[in-house]
């Protein structure tokens, strides 16, 4: 539809978007131009078990999406899910989001605020070093809310299948929060850059990772310059991001693209670097995203068999375009979501007919998706594969806290860590692995029996408002940040905590406290449930015989969470 | 040792005649020989761990971050031999292993795989197959290996790690569990027996067993950790301490195991004798040198090999920092080993002699490398070998 030429139109657009959405509340972009085809009957026809088929579009089956489900029919369903359309969250949880820094303070101002904090502890004379901490422990605190965030639309929002491609697109477009400051960017990235087109069009999704300041800094394109050429991102993106490793370039193909990325970077100045009039006109700022005529590499390129005429940022948007244009790219991304979705090694025919769709639609996530849920294949699936431990994570605690509001995500985080699948804990590009292969090995089964009897007994730390003790200093410097609202919001709105945890005191050894009294927890929804009861029904009759010799509804929680049917999807 | 003199000795024979007598003499491997197999991903820069110190191309193509010849500075490479140097970070660690013969460098090792791409290499390394023909995305080296060696109800193999790394899956059952920081919980007895039995019949059946069994074990050996840090106050942290838990898991247990250490990845600002890389290099001796000393008597029977999946560019880029290149240099550790060498293949490092003049290329493929090696370690036969590499003629780099 794009031609060549409004393309650098539209890419100004998706920079002003970028800007200005930094300022309002997410709020995701329904996909209008969206290729959709009318509603089909291919989910209802199959007749598949509800459960199942909410274990595979959700972050797991529970009751309240389960009756989200059936009120429209599981065709209808997915339809609203794919055009990402009408994702609310319940009121306390909106309430926890909207209190954070990562939500009400432009991503530009904190970034400038970090800065001066990083600059002022440098200055810092002697053995000092307050400042730095302070530094580190406000870009922590910050990652720390984007994975709350992550966490918390996960297990609540209504689009389900937003939020699930979101960490799919997350993970392929893998940052670490462990390289310089890109933890204090990790917000921007999701919020910005992949969950507004997490079911939009692949060739913006891209393009707006390639303009995020996180992105050039994680793969180190902003020292990319002329002459001092630095290939890392070129090579990524083509084998990660786009083509995949055998999707036909070469070496040669990787340097030329690093010289079309020279100039590409990050800054956080007010103003314009100084220089000639001619490269004026050339130099591009939107937000952090720089290009810099100066470090630009300016002759002609050949990448993939073509000419690109060497002139500026422009180099870039002709080969983007010729990227998500390609085959191999149509293919990478189906076979990807394939295994995503269906199985760790989807049949050549699925993935094929999915890259068909994905080239006749010029990138469109949702038609792409769609091929892929409509085929007898994925129906065929339905129950059979190995949850990563994000999904068995997330599905137990759906399951078990349908209805709860949950107030702190830090042993979520915990049993994520404990798993191996931190969020941004990936230090390499190419992301988590998929597969049953890389999960179901023992090591791994015993850590999730533990997190299992853990959530089985009603884990009170799930609902003990966090404090996670910033320095005095580090509060005072923040005032924005206040961690009021939240609690405030939470006490409203969760009947089972009629008394808020008692206010940890403000020190630097507040993470030692002298053990506040632990509201009591609410009892996990599981034993007690009709519906998961109910479900059990379905389980092998050896599951099913342990399930009959638990001892108290808290080890009847435990093994059903340990069971071999919550390992899979 | 008298077995391994005898392998020694069979060495010396014909290939034949070793085949047929070894199905008879070594039907079993020697199994209380231990391997400890260190992955360091992201491609490490191998010529500034074993500096080419006789080359004068080597300095001109690193202005800012080369490290001096040996002698020159207090902080310059510490002398190997005539041509090569090792990088000052492991002084205290590795370079006294050297001298006392249980350290040796494998420079120009690697794999023919030339896409420089960080996970193709990996995966194709830890595969350890051919690359041309249809290649076995389950079946990694390292579990074909365990195979060999035989499981006998015994845990052969065990791998320290979140995940079960693409070298240690396959068909024989390895387990898995990472130890920097160990879990308390635990499910009891009684839901043990309960979960063992829902998942009786299923595929995971194995995998549940193993993690079980060896939880046990951890938390044996972790009350021993306990115990001796009362005695000595000072506790190590990080890798060190890390190195130290497999040490004593795998002197007890395991005739295989595996560790990975990421992070060498260096395209900005690695440093030169100090810095990043010297950073990563100090903590990774000490490391291995906590390993050794935890050994004990049993050092004397282990081999440590360190790989990556790739080196990096011979000359420096525009931010001080190298891209991704070809050949590496692996490590060989041991108590037993004839070390104090550098060993396989080596070309003089001059201009125009640079694989594509960017990196170094492979003279030692490492599965020739590493089929000889575990010929030695585990006196294996031909046919044994074969199964771990195979259609790969082993090489016998007179190691160990």
């Amino acid at each position: 539809m794009k031609t060549r030429l409004n393309l650098q139109h539209a890419l100004a657009a998706s920079a002003l978007v970028l800007l200005s959405a930094c300022s309002t509340t997410s709020q995701q972009q329904a996909t209008d131009n969206s290729k959709l085809p009318p509603v089909g009957n291919t989910l209802s026809k199959a007749a598949v078990a509800p459960e199942a088929l909410l274990n595979r579009l959700s972050w797991g089956s529970n009751p309240s999406t389960l009756q989200a489900m059936q009120a429209v029919g599981p065709d209808r369903y997915l339809d609203q899910q794919l055009r990402g359309r009408n994702a609310t969250l319940p009121a306390a949880i909106q309430a926890q989001v909207d209190a954070m820094t990562i939500s009400r303070q432009p991503f530009m101002d904190t970034m400038r605020d970090l800065e001066a904090r990083r600059v002022a502890s440098e200055q810092q004379k002697g053995t000092d070093d307050t400042l730095r901490k302070e530094y580190q422990q406000e870009m922590t605190r910050l990652a720390r809310e984007a994975a709350n965030r992550a966490l918390l639309r996960d297990i609540y929002s209504s689009n389900q299948l937003q939020e699930q491609m979101s960490w799919f697109w997350m993970n392929h477009f893998n940052i670490h929060s462990g390289k310089h400051n890109i933890r204090a960017m990790l917000g921007d990235f999701e919020e910005q850059a992949i969950r507004p087109n997490a079911l939009g069009n692949f060739r913006d999704l891209l393009r707006a990772t390639v303009m995020h300041p996180a992105m050039l800094r994680y793969l180190d394109n902003e020292y990319n310059a002329v002459n001092r050429i630095n290939e890392n991102y070129a090579r990524e993106l083509m084998e990660l991001h786009t083509m995949g490793v055998n999707g036909g370039y070469s070496q040669k193909d990787v340097q030329e693209l690093a010289r079309v990325l020279t100039g590409v970077g990050v800054s956080l100045n007010k103003d314009a670097p100084r220089m000639k009039p001619e490269q004026e006109k050339l130099y591009v700022r939107k937000g952090m995203f720089e290009f810099q005529p100066q470090r630009h590499d300016f002759g002609d390129k050949q990448i993939l068999g073509q000419t690109i005429k060497g002139r500026g940022i422009a180099e870039l948007d002709d080969v983007l375009l010729m990227l998500s244009r390609q085959p191999a790219t149509a293919r990478y991304v189906s076979q990807k979501l394939a295994q995503f979705f269906v199985a760790d090694n989807p049949s050549r025919d699925l993935v094929e007919k999915m890259a068909q769709r994905f080239l006749q639609t010029d990138g469109d996530i949702p038609a792409t998706l769609r091929t892929m849920f409509d085929s007898q294949e994925f129906v065929a699936s339905l129950g059979k594969k190995f949850k990563d431990p994000m999904h068995y994570m997330l599905a137990s605690v759906r399951l078990a806290y349908d209805g709860n509001t949950i107030v702190n995500t830090g042993p979520m985080l915990n049993w994520l860590n404990m798993m191996g699948q931190q969020l941004n804990g990936r230090q390499t590009p190419d992301g988590y692995a998929l597969d049953e292969s890389a999960w179901a090995s023992s090591g791994q089964m015993t850590v999730r029996f533990d997190i299992a009897r853990s959530l089985a007994n009603g884990n009170p730390g799930l609902f003990k408002v966090d404090t996670p003790a910033p320095l005095a200093t580090t509060a005072a410097a923040m005032p924005a940040a206040s961690m009021t609202p939240s609690v405030a919001a939470n006490g409203m709105q969760a009947p089972v905590m009629s008394t808020p945890a008692p206010a940890t005191p403000v020190t630097a050894q507040a993470t030692t406290p002298a053990a506040p009294a632990a509201p009591k927890p609410p009892p996990p929804a599981l034993a007690t449930s009709g519906y998961v009861k109910n479900w059990s029904k379905q389980f092998s009759p050896a599951t099913q015989t342990a399930l009959s010799q638990a001892s108290t509804p808290q080890e009847w929680n435990a093994l059903f969470l340990a069971s071999p049917e919550m390992m899979r999807r | 040792m008298k077995r391994r003199d005898l392998l020694k000795a069979l060495a010396l024979l014909p290939s034949t005649a070793m085949l047929g007598i070894s199905s008879q003499v070594m039907a079993a491997p020697a199994t209380q020989n231990r391997l400890l197999l260190v992955f360091l991903r992201g491609g490490y820069d191998a010529s500034n761990l074993l500096i080419p110190t006789s080359s004068n191309f080597y300095y001109e193509s690193r202005p800012n971050i080369a490290i001096a010849r040996p002698g020159s500075t207090p902080d310059a490479a510490l002398a190997l031999n005539a041509d090569w140097g090792l990088h000052p970070a492991l002084r205290e660690t590795i370079y006294p292993m050297f001298q006392q013969g249980e350290a040796a460098f494998i420079p120009f090792a690697g794999t023919e795989d030339l896409t420089r791409s960080h996970f193709e290499t990996q995966d194709s390394i830890e595969m350890g197959q051919p690359l041309n023909g249809s290649r076995n995305f389950h079946s990694g080296f390292m579990n074909r290996l365990a195979k060999v060696l035989g499981n006998n109800g015994k845990m052969t193999a065990m791998s320290f790690t979140d995940q079960l790394p693409l070298a240690m899956q396959g068909s024989a059952h390895i387990a898995n569990t990472a130890l920097r920081n160990v879990s308390k919980n635990n499910v009891d007895q009684r839901q043990r027996d309960l979960i063992l039995q829902m998942y009786a019949d299923t595929s995971l059946s194995q995998a549940v067993k193993d993690g079980f069994a060896m939880r046990d074990e951890v938390a044996r050996e972790m009350q021993e950790e306990m115990n001796s840090a009362n005695r000595n106050a000072i506790s190590t942290k990080g890798f060190e301490l890390e190195a130290q838990r497999i040490a004593r898991l795998m002197r007890e247990k395991y005739a295989l195991g595996f560790i990975d250490v990421g992070g060498w990845d260096t395209h900005v600002n690695q440093g030169g004798s100090s810095g990043t890389l010297a950073v990563k290099f100090e903590e990774l001796g000490r490391g291995l040198a906590a390993y050794r000393k935890e050994m004990g008597d049993s050092w004397r029977n282990t081999t440590v090999v360190v790989i990556s999946e790739f080196g990096r560019t011979f000359r420096e880029n525009g931010k001080h920092g190298t891209d991704h290149g070809h050949g590496s240099v692996y490590w060989v550790l041991g108590g037993g080993i004839k070390g104090g060498q550098v060993a396989g293949e080596q070309i003089a490092l001059e201009a125009g002699k640079l694989f594509q003049n960017r990196d170094y290329p492979v003279l030692n493929e490492y599965r020739a490398v590493l089929g000889g090696l575990f010929g030695r370690i585990y006196g294996l036969n031909t046919n044994q070998l074969d199964q771990v590499f195979a259609g790969v003629k082993a090489r016998d780099l007179g190691l160990a």
